[in-house]
């Protein structure tokens, strides 16, 4: 327990990736089985342990302290699982028993029934130090929040073993916690490891951005491409097991409750059918815009209002099983076909194949690119014919060209300091447009942008940002709202979070305009017609 | 009418009336007794100041000599007297210099902690505990959440940290009297003897202390004019540098640096996650809330009065131990300084 409070700690210091992944590797390396696993679990939040109420940990803090002093303090800290960690009273060192190891204290809190839940949370507060305290309380009350994802993970793992991140991913999603096989094949005590669950997730192979400087390979060669939509959607996994169905995001996270009517789809599929496809608003005929399917994320039980309103269907991709044939292996050309049978054998009204476009000459490719037929559509995806379908994001094989996205003159309101490497620096901009305000013009906040400036622009930015500080608010500064930042962004949609009423999506900067005055920046009004068009485009 | 209606507080500080003198006066003043060098105790433009001989040298370095009508250096435990008041220091183990102010009036005893701590330090005498009627206390760190571990163990984790990270400068903020010092100190006790560097500001300090006799050796400026020399040769080196440097753009001369700092308030997790620490070293000049408590029971004072700092949690405990204690309203003691 307290190596893993030790590591817990630190990562939530660590303000850069590589460090946060040296640390996880120090730790894979120094702590034994089934301690790392169950700490993986941990960081990744899929340890299912008593869910202690918040409540508990109060009462519990407040009866081995004092509750006026427990008020204060939690007032002074502002998070519960410190502030009972820090006011816990310290055995004496000599009475202290020996600290829980994390897969011990696991086990018991997992075992304990409800009512002895409190007993046995102080006998482990008792055993451990300030830090252990905090790292247990921080696992109990839930979000560890210390910045490990899956993809950290997964190359931590590789990292241990020697091996690709991709074939780690391949069996992550098939081990359970403390996945003592997956360690064993990594450390080569034992082989790797086989015997698969129908319904596990599968990597998904993915699309390199195209430099303009690939074209002229792929203008030589267009024949052997296959062009489709890429559309704005979510990228999914839908698997038909014998037993059931699964619908897995990008990054492997089980999402077929979100989505009932999908599962109900893959009931009308062979069992070992695996699809890849996008997941978009699908109303007959018609797909809706990524606005509408906002509606549907983050919903772990939909209505049943909202799922007449916004129904989903999948845009298919790609076939990697049928009926228990892996034809990852296959040439993308082949998959499609079969694919293309599959359809016709067992058609649905949520299931639609993305269409093959024909374009003989780059130009053609170009103006596809330029112009799609469907709001939709963020650009076009080339896949080689001959390409079988590998984990990752595989150079070569599948290209995406993204429809140039948007961009606005929008000046500088607020900056912020970076983090990590970029403390010093005030790194982090909003920007707004004009609207008429009460009393004449007046500029609103519509997007946040900390990417996309040279690190010299950066400098220059920092120095014109001390020199121009109208206002002082912590970490950040009001300035003079002079400079003009040309901001390029994805998409645009309603936010009722924003004073704008609207949020850019994917904003960067694109250029500084340091030749342009601020009055000639956007107006909100004409931001708020791009979102007009783009639902009457949706709708239509 | 109270036994110690002799004590008078008065916007410029708590006023010693039979003696005719301020004790750590927030504005300028005729005459001032000054417990230690931190700024929110020692102003300049007194008429006189009285401090140990250590802080008078710290005060001028500070301030310069004309700062002041008169330094009058008094030693620890070398009784005076003033009017109708005997006064003495006693030792408060809080920086170089640093006493509690001792006042006996007419069979009463006052003592004025200023700020202490009861750890060992290296670089100033042991706090004493000294006996009194009315002990006049700081609770800088008045919240049981406030427990310092041992220094020396915080020591270990910097050098962990930098044995770890041969890449990058350790940049320690610091405040520039006391904590710096006590640092080096601290790292020259567990045995490392590498050139500590330093950032301009804290050059003269570390020299005066050098000068009344803490060894810190050896010492180098962490900030030359020559830039591209700077950046390999602080690759792996402890620099100490200001709080305030850590956000500035001083920092951004040193290779890949790995911001640590070194406060009782790294105690609190977000309070270092939000200033962007990395390495947050638990290691105060002040006492924590044990030591707190613990002071005030042992000075068997019949009355206790609070300074700064935050005073309600003290109060409600030492209520319920049936001792008297209450604020004392003077605002302008800072509690950041540590
Ligand atoms: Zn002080």
């Amino acid at each position: 327990m307290q190596a893993f409070a030790e590591l817990l700690e630190r990562l939530l210091h660590a303000p850069q990736r590589t460090a946060k992944l040296a640390l996880l590797c120090d730790y894979l390396r120094r702590t034994p089985d089934p301690d790392r696993g169950w700490a993986l679990a941990a960081l990744l939040g899929t340890l299912e342990l008593p869910h202690a109420k918040p409540a508990l940990v109060r009462a519990l803090s407040a009866e081995r302290s004092d509750p006026v002093l427990f008020a204060w303090s939690y007032d002074y800290v502002g998070d519960l699982a410190e502030t009972a960690a820090l006011l816990w009273p310290e055995p004496a060192s000599d009475a202290r028993a020996a600290p829980p190891r994390l897969s011990e204290a696991i086990a018991a809190l997992a075992a304990a029934p409800k009512s002895r839940l409190p007993a046995l949370l102080a006998d482990l507060l008792d055993r451990l130090d300030a830090t252990g305290r905090w790292a247990l309380l921080k696992l109990l009350t839930g979000g560890l929040r210390v910045g490990v994802s899956v993809g950290l993970v997964r190359e931590a793992l590789a990292r241990l073993g020697g091996v690709d991140p991709v074939r780690v991913e391949e069996h992550w999603h098939a081990q359970a916690p403390p996945y003592e096989a997956l360690f064993a094949w990594l450390e080569g005590r034992a082989p790797e490891p086989a015997g698969r669950d129908a319904l596990a997730f599968r990597p998904f192979m993915l699309a390199h951005p195209l430099d303009e400087a690939d074209l002229p390979a792929i203008a030589d060669t267009l024949a052997d491409w296959a062009v489709e939509w890429k559309w704005d959607g979510i990228r999914v996994q839908l698997v038909a097991g014998p037993s059931g169905a699964r619908l897995y995001s990008r990054s492997g996270e089980e999402i077929g409750a979100s989505f009932p009517e999908l599962l109900e789809t893959a009931r009308g599929l062979d069992p070992g059918t695996v699809l890849d496809g996008e997941l978009v608003v699908m109303r007959g005929e018609e797909i809706g815009g990524f606005d509408e399917l906002q509606q549907r994320l983050n919903r772990k039980r939909p209505s049943a209002r909202i799922l007449a309103r916004c129904p989903v269907g999948l845009v298919l991709y790609d076939l990697l099983f049928e009926s228990g044939e892996d034809l990852r292996p296959l040439p993308f050309a082949a998959r499609r076909r079969r694919l293309e049978s599959l359809l016709a054998r067992c058609p649905s009204p949520r299931l639609r194949l993305s269409p093959l476009l024909s374009a003989h000459s780059l130009e053609e490719l170009g103006r596809l690119r330029r112009a799609p037929p469907h709001p939709a559509i963020e650009g076009l995806v080339l896949k080689h014919k001959a390409s079988p379908y590998r984990a990752g994001r595989v150079k070569g094989s599948w290209w995406k060209w993204k429809r140039d996205p948007f961009s606005a003159d929008l000046v500088l309101l607020y900056a912020q300091r970076g983090h990590g490497k970029r403390s010093s620096f005030y790194s982090d901009y909003t920007f707004g447009a004009w609207r008429e305000g009460p009393s004449g013009p007046e500029l609103v906040p519509v997007a946040k942008a900390y990417s996309g400036y040279t690190d010299e622009e950066l400098v220059r930015l920092d120095r014109w940002i001390r020199a121009h500080t109208i206002a002082r608010f912590g970490p950040v500064r009001a300035v003079e709202p002079v400079l003009v930042f040309e901001i390029g962004f994805e998409g645009i949609r309603r936010s009722s979070r924003h004073k704008s009423g609207i949020a850019l999506r994917f904003p960067r900067v694109l250029r500084i305009r340091w030749d342009k005055p601020a009055a000639e920046a956007e107006r909100l009004a004409v931001l708020e017609a791009l979102l007009e068009t783009r639902a009457r485009a949706a709708a239509a | 009418m109270s036994r110690f209606a002799w004590l008078e507080p008065r916007p410029e500080g708590l006023f010693v009336r039979p003696g005719g003198f301020f004790l750590d006066p927030l504005r300028a003043v005729a005459r001032a007794v000054i417990s230690h060098g931190h700024g929110d105790h020692a102003r300049p433009g007194h008429g006189e100041a009285i401090a140990t001989p250590e802080t008078c040298a710290i005060l001028e370095a500070r301030y310069g000599r004309e700062a002041f009508g008169r330094l009058r250096p008094l030693p620890l435990e070398t009784p005076i007297e003033l009017g109708e008041v005997s006064l003495w220091f006693a030792p408060a183990g809080h920086v170089l210099g640093s006493a509690q102010i001792v006042l006996e009036h007419r069979g009463t005893r006052v003592v004025w902690s200023g700020d202490y701590k009861r750890r060992a330090d290296p670089t100033c005498a042991p706090f004493r505990l000294v006996p009194c009627d009315l002990w006049i206390t700081e609770a800088t760190f008045g919240l049981p959440v406030f427990r310092h571990p041992p220094a020396e163990g915080e020591i270990a984790e910097l050098l962990r940290a930098r044995e770890a990270n041969p890449e990058r400068a350790i940049v320690v903020g610091a405040y520039g009297l006391g904590k710096a010092q006590r640092l080096i100190a601290l790292l020259r006790r567990a045995g490392y003897d590498r050139p500590i560097f330093l950032h301009g500001a804290l050059l003269p300090l570390c020299a005066l202390y050098e000068r009344l006799g803490v060894r810190l050796e050896p010492l180098l400026p962490a900030t030359t004019t020559e830039r591209g020399r700077i950046r390999r040769e602080l690759a792996g080196e402890i620099v100490l540098a200001p709080p305030s440097a850590l956000a500035d753009r001083w920092i951004r001369r040193l290779p890949d640096p790995l911001l640590a700092f070194a406060s009782g308030w790294m105690r609190i997790k977000q309070r270092a996650k939000r200033r962007g620490v990395e390495l947050p070293l638990v290691i105060s000049d002040h006492a924590d809330w044990d030591e707190l408590l613990a002071t005030c029971g042992e000075v068997g004072a019949e009355e206790i009065w609070i300074t700064h700092g935050r005073e309600e949690a003290l109060i409600h405990v030492l209520s319920r131990r049936g001792i008297r204690a209450r604020p004392l309203a003077l605002s302008g003691y800072e509690e950041e300084t540590d």
